[in-house]
């Protein structure tokens, strides 16, 4: 199981600013081990973060997002005390969901 | 008599139960559909068009913020911010990887046309950011020069 999710979740203004770092090894399939053998694709390929039961950010990724994928954005329509909800779900079918609570501007 | 009535009940109960959870599972998969077709696609070009825009304009609008060399291909941050009105999906695309589109990101309303993320360049390249708005597709490119490559190796 993957490691969780360090997120970061504060107001700014009447918004919410979000910094995620989801921990996760991103192959692209394209790199060879030691040995020469391929090594697989393993990649995050959807993400969902959700806020009061509404979606405010879902995202498709291919194999070049960077190793750890990080994400910031905004959006509105949240208040301190609420929980902003990630998941993410990988091409093996793992998945992934953190949550955080909105902290204060 | 009795038994056999039960036993119908019982199986109708199975029958509703397996394809409650099949809905179910079915409304997830489509949310959580993945664009294969642009995701495998090579070139600026045939990715718009797995994108399903016919053509894109260019615009000052979408601004894409990264730096201009990236000493490590593997960990290249890039900030795309549109100006554009009704601003739904901005996608990342790097024209020289091995496939061109990275990343797809759904804006819905209330969310800021925003979005800072970090992506591996095989090589020097341009890169796209391609964002849909008002059933309109517009673009604006950023030429990053890579030092030491993200793939292979």
């Amino acid at each position: 199981m993957a490691d969780p999710m360090r997120i970061r979740a504060n107001m700014a203004g009447d918004k919410v600013e979000v910094r995620v770092l989801m921990a996760h090894e991103m192959e692209t399939g394209q790199r060879k081990d030691a040995s020469g053998a391929l090594v697989p694709a393993h990649f995050i390929q959807n993400v969902t973060v959700t806020c009061g039961g509404k979606t405010v950010l879902s995202a498709q990724w291919g194999t070049s997002i960077s190793k750890n994928p990080f994400m910031h954005f905004r959006f509105k329509g949240g208040k301190p005390g609420d929980k902003v909800i990630i998941s993410w779900v990988d091409n093996k079918g793992e998945r992934r969901t953190d949550e955080a609570v909105i902290a204060g501007g | 008599m009795d038994i056999t009535r039960r036993r119908i009940l019982k199986a109708s109960g199975a029958v509703l139960a397996l394809a409650t959870g099949l809905f179910h599972s079915a409304r997830i998969f489509a949310q959580e559909q993945w664009n294969k077709a642009a995701f495998e696609t090579k070139s600026f070009a045939a990715t718009l068009k797995a994108l399903g825009a016919a053509g894109s304009t260019e615009s000052v609008q979408v601004q894409i913020t990264a730096p201009d060399i990236a000493e490590n291909g593997a960990v290249v941050p890039i900030t795309v911010e549109s100006a554009i009105p009704g601003t739904r999906t901005i996608a990342i695309l790097i024209e020289k990887n091995p496939n061109t589109l990275s990343a797809d990101f759904e804006i819905p309303e209330g969310t800021d046309p925003f979005i800072t993320t970090r992506v591996k360049m095989a090589e020097t390249s341009n890169i796209y950011a391609v964002v849909q708005a008002g059933g309109k597709t517009f673009h604006a490119a950023k030429e990053i020069k890579v030092t030491l490559g993200g793939c292979g190796g």
